[in-house]
């Protein structure tokens, strides 16, 4: 099952942090900690596993940079280190289609709009959607109702405005 | 479109965002988190908020804590707008809860209640929210309260609602079994759900649940076999498709289930031979998704009841991984070997060389892995390489938990497979140098028993030079300042006990060592503990012997010291060995018998000898013996006698001491402890009378046995270093004396075994020598490799032959002119070979020498010269050392295709996203216009703050 999925930029700040078994928030930046060192000392253009000990002898940690972000995956070993990899950019391409051209600004300041998208994919450390525009529809779904509760017409509006004003 | 709703968080946010994000230092930072925690604290608690603000607060509070600052004082209003009826509040307030609070927190109780009012609610949007909570925040207590709704839910018209449903069950699962057990049924039924999202998610339960036991699952084998071939024939709509790929995450988990269910289950297995088949010949090779599904199927193939086909096919697939230019399908690739080389070992040998650049690159992770395939397939053949390189990057680490365990993992080869006592004492003195308190102290006692036990043969001499090789070795690091703890115990013990076996080195000279030791360590009383015992040995051996002995001054002075030490322990051994100066030889001989820790002692712990005596007291009116822990703190002897001794073990005194004080030293130690009672005054006498009442040798013996009974009890105790290993070094030495040699050996073999036209190749031997020396210690012997080097050179010709006429096809039109280009990717070959001409320098040329293989004609030739320039060089020193590695592998591998295919299409599926869409500039500035616009700049110091994730 996964653990947890991280998202920090590269000086270290965590952007999303979401762990699938409960950790007490000092052991949450202990690991963000740890895993920023891991992730600094990696070369480039090396792989993008990591062994990992951070939740016992087989988990493993799957990163992938973009632009300024690490995002980061911690699994054990039901899961399969490429497949995560792909996740990953499901999560990202997601994140691309609601926000529009994303952008770790749009990351920060909408923490809670990705927590949902990443709810859409992950549910309880499994897997359970792998297709961005299914996570677009359902996420149109909820901002729809959460607009107007009584609406039955669709709305034909950009997903992205959906918690403006 | 992404600007015109903006980022929905009020000015005050941004604020906050920005200023944390332009905070220099971590106080700085905290200052303005604490700053923030003290206006939200004020403004949370005041009434009549606004919904709408509050409900900001309460992101403001999630965000606090993520950047690690307690924000415990909004958990209660977090609870509280989960109870709202509005959609977007209950969502926020659910995902404020999930993230603040875990399954046993006091507010849950708070939550439960709303749960089951969400769950049963008309609008299914609130049901998924109240679901993904049930999966983060329903404990065992609180799993009745909801369980029945979760369960009907599973039976909901969306989707949607049923596969949360099911991951909800699921996670119930997980936290208490036992209170879903009853329910599990509906995981089988969810399979058939109509929805293939439904099912997927099934799986996960399912694979759970197969992990604990199998055995209940084995009639699904034939319906998950028909998913995935279903899913597999694009059965499914094409909205779960991945890159083209359907369903992969479907397939992985069932690829994975399966490869549970036909593990050791022939009947099983054979029903998903032709479903694997069938995947592994569809796979989509050329993207990452594939490529993860392809080494599933290795994985399954490698677990269930071996197919020689698919082990083919599987052994292919790996070839084709370690081929990659790609890090990851490497890492994939050495992952696979080492599952699949435990059904099949001699597959890691046609995988040598890439295995070997594995071992040298320099991403960490991938280096890892492969010293995990090294050791799975250690044999006493190449245990030597193996362990050497093994120890050498284990001094190179930092990391100490995988520095742990590559000590032990080391100390296990070397235990297993040593070729000779003396390598196996120099890989010893390796390890514990580096790493001698990460391992495991029980190592270290290890360690001394094979030195004074030898092989666990009856072979005297191979004993005792063993011993020697010890103590010669040690007596060269002793004096290493930096040596750990546990490594100069050992050394302590075995100079103690073995210093002087073979007369080499005088007493005086080993005594000296060791007093340095107890001088340079004077803060750990338990090395100096073990030295202050071993000088006792050394001179107890020298008297015994009958040789004229004396105190060094030095030691001398280190006794005084040792007599007056805070530690009673020390001061005891330093009595006792005062007691013994005193001795003659005699006494000392029956009190230090040589080699003493071999012999087998009997212990019987109810010391019988004393019955009688015992009786006789009684009798005589004696009060009975309590055990030491029987007696608590009071003083009132009647009190204790009264109570029942078996009622209430308290702890009064520790007795440590007494029990297990070192488990090796005490050996000589004890009898020293009886016998002069009378003399010293040993710290805790107390009891002391009863064992220096019997005879003296009697008791010297019983308790002696007694402070030994740890280490010596070796009935069950595993002889690791037993004689399938010690046969096995013979072979194994002959082993390394070829590679210690090869560098000539290789040499004269090759000419005797290749022909003449190999010579032009030369050079990349010798490049390479190194890596084959390597290769040929850790793969195997020596016989198979003449052999395989011939065929490669054929192998190899036939391939110089057919792309140097290809170019020749090319070239004899067009001439020169297409010469001068850069030649396509699939004439690798040739660029390598002739950039190899031109660094052999132009006394030798090597198309001549293939003149009566190759049909070459003039133009070839010319077009290899005019391609040596400088540009074209550089060219094709990238690709050289690839080519090489080709070359060795040739022969080996017949796909040599595929490589230049797999190396010509890197990874697309990571790049097809960011090449279809660019960055896009006007949504940028767009959105930077709108901060600023709101009053916040962006940061100076982070100016990627709006660069394009995916650009």
């Amino acid at each position: 099952m996964i653990r947890a999925v991280i998202v920090i930029n590269d000086q270290g700040k965590p952007r999303l942090v979401k762990f699938y078994d409960y950790q007490p928030v000092e052991k949450q930046q202990e690991i963000i900690r740890n895993v920023y060192g891991v992730l600094c000392s990696r070369a480039e253009n090396v792989s993008n596993f990591v062994q990992d000990s951070t939740f016992g002898p087989d988990t493993r940690l799957v990163y992938k940079t973009f632009a300024t972000l690490f995002f980061i995956v911690i699994f054990d070993d039901s899961e399969n280190e490429l497949a995560i990899l792909d996740l990953m950019q499901v999560f990202v391409e997601t994140l691309d289609k609601c926000f529009g051209n994303v952008c770790e600004l749009d990351i920060v300041f909408n923490f809670n709009k990705v927590h949902t998208i990443l709810d859409e994919i992950i549910l309880g450390g499994q897997v359970v959607e792998m297709s961005s525009s299914e996570v677009v529809k359902a996420l149109d779904d909820i901002t729809r109702l959460q607009k107007n509760p009584n609406s039955i017409v669709r709305v034909p509006k950009s997903i992205s405005g959906w918690q403006g004003r | 479109m992404g600007s015109q709703g903006g980022f929905g968080q009020s000015k005050e946010f941004l604020d906050l965002v920005k200023s944390i994000g332009e905070a220099r230092s971590k106080s700085e930072e905290d200052r303005i988190v604490l700053h923030e925690i003290e206006t939200l604290k004020r403004r949370i608690n005041e009434p009549d908020i606004p919904k709408r603000k509050m409900k900001e607060y309460i992101i403001r509070l999630v965000y606090i804590e993520m950047l690690g600052h307690d924000a415990s004082f909004g958990y209660i209003h977090a609870v509280k707008m989960t109870h709202d009826d509005s959609l977007l509040l209950k969502r926020t307030g659910y995902l404020a809860v999930t993230l603040f609070l875990n399954e046993d927190h006091d507010l849950i109780i708070l939550i439960v209640n709303t749960i089951q009012k969400d769950l049963k609610s008309d609008n299914f949007l609130v049901v998924c929210a109240a679901l993904n909570a049930c999966c983060k925040l329903i404990n065992e207590e609180t799993i009745p309260a909801v369980i029945q709704q979760v369960v009907e839910l599973l039976g909901h018209q969306k989707e949607a609602v049923r596969k949360k449903a099911v991951m909800a069950l699921h996670s119930f699962h997980q936290r208490s079994s036992s209170s879903v057990n009853h329910l599990i049924s509906n995981f089988r039924k969810k399979l058939s759900d109509n929805d293939p999202g439904v099912m997927g998610a099934t799986l996960c339960p399912l694979y759970d649940l197969i992990v604990i036991d199998v055995n209940p699952y084995k009639d699904l084998v034939a319906s998950f076999v028909n998913i995935l071939k279903q899913v597999a024939e694009r059965r499914l709509p094409k909205t779960y498709d991945y890159h083209q790929t359907p369903a992969p995450f479907i397939q992985i988990k069932l690829l994975k289930i399966m490869a549970l269910l036909g593990s050791g289950d022939k009947k099983s297995s054979e029903q998903m031979y032709t479903v694997i088949g069938d995947i592994m010949r569809k796979s989509d090779t050329a993207s990452n998704i594939g490529n993860a599904i392809l080494f599933e199927c290795i994985c399954c193939i490698s677990s269930i009841q071996p197919s020689p086909k698919l082990l083919e096919t599987a052994a292919d697939a790996i070839a084709k991984f370690l081929k990659s230019d790609s890090h990851n399908l490497k890492y994939m690739g050495i992952d696979a070997l080492g599952r699949l080389i435990r059904i099949n070992p001699d597959i890691a040998e046609q995988h040598q060389l890439a295995v070997i650049d594995c071992l040298e690159d320099p991403d960490d992770t991938l280096k890892r892995k492969t010293f995990e395939l090294l050791y799975k397939m250690t044999k006493s053949s190449n245990v030597e390489v193996i362990v050497d390189r093994m120890i050498d990057y284990m001094i190179s680490i930092n990391d100490s938990h995988y520095k742990t365990e590559t000590a032990s993992r080391c100390v296990e080869l070397a235990e297993q497979f040593a070729p000779s006592n003396h390598w196996f004492i120099q890989t010893m003195n390796k390890v514990f140098q580096h790493a001698g308190d990460l391992v495991n102290p029980k190592v270290a006692h290890n360690l001394m028993r094979l030195i004074a036990e030898g092989f666990g043969e009856d072979d005297d001499a191979a004993d005792s030079q063993l011993r020697s090789s010890a103590v010669e070795s040690y007596l060269k690091i002793v004096d290493d300042p930096k040596l750990p703890s546990a490594f100069l115990q050992v050394i302590c013990w075995v100079l103690g006990e073995y210093g002087t076996a073979d007369g080499k080195y005088s007493a005086s000279y080993i005594s000296g060592k060791l007093c340095d030791v107890a001088e340079a360590h004077s803060s750990d009383d338990i090395i100096r503990a073990y030295a202050v015992t071993a000088l006792m040995k050394v001179y107890c051996f020298e008297k015994a012997a009958g040789r004229k002995t004396s105190l060094l001054p030095e030691c001398q002075s280190l006794l005084e010291e040792l007599s007056a030490s805070h530690s009673s322990d020390l001061q005891q051994r330093a009595y006792e060995f005062r007691a013994i100066l005193d001795l003659d030889a005699n006494a000392v001989e029956n009190i230090m018998p040589l080699d003493a820790s071999c012999e087998d002692i009997e212990i019987d712990k109810s010391l019988p000898f004393l019955d009688n005596y015992v009786h006789k007291s009684l009798e005589q009116g004696a009060e009975p013996y309590i055990p030491e822990n029987e007696r608590s703190g009071t003083l009132n002897i009647s009190n204790i006698i009264n109570r029942n001794p078996y009622e209430h073990p308290a702890h009064s005194l520790r007795f440590e001491a007494y029990e297990v004080p070192k488990p090796v030293v005490p050996t000589k130690l004890t009898p020293a402890v009886t016998y002069p009672t009378d003399l010293v005054p040993v710290p805790e006498p107390s009891y002391q009378p009863t064992l220096s009442s019997g005879p003296i040798s009697d008791a010297g013996s019983g308790s002696g046995s007694g402070s030994t009974e740890l280490r010596l009890r070796l009935d069950g105790v595993q002889k690791k270093w037993g004689k399938p290993a010690y046969s096995s070094a013979a072979a194994s030495s002959t082993s390394t004396i070829d590679s210690q040699r090869t560098t000539d050996n290789g040499a004269t073999q090759s000419d005797n075994v290749t022909s003449k036209s190999r010579e032009p190749r030369q050079p990349h031997v010798e490049v390479s020598e190194e890596k084959q020396k390597l290769a040929a210690s850790l793969f195997g012997g020596r016989t198979a490799r003449p052999e395989r080097k011939q065929s490669g050179s054929a192998a190899g010709h036939s391939k110089v032959s057919r792309t140097t006429n290809h170019v020749e096809d090319k070239a004899q039109p067009t001439t020169v002119a297409t010469a001068v280009q850069p030649p396509p990717p699939d004439l690798l070959d040739l660029g390598e070979s002739s950039g190899a001409v031109s660094s052999y320098s132009s006394s030798v040329d090597p198309f001549k020498q293939l003149e009566g293989l190759l049909d070459l004609s003039q133009d070839g030739h010319a077009v290899t010269t005019t391609s040596t320039g400088p540009d074209l060089m550089s060219l094709y020193s990238g690709a050289s050392t690839n080519g090489q590695n080709q070359n060795q592998n040739q022969n080996l591998n017949p796909l040599i295709n595929e490589k230049d295919n797999m190396n010509g299409a890197p990874n697309p599926s990571n790049r097809t996203a960011s090449l279809t869409k660019g960055p896009s500039l006007k949504d940028a500035l767009d959105k930077d216009a709108l901060v600023r616009q709101m009053g916040v700049n962006p940061t100076s110091q982070n100016p990627n703050l709006f660069s394009d994730l995916l650009g």
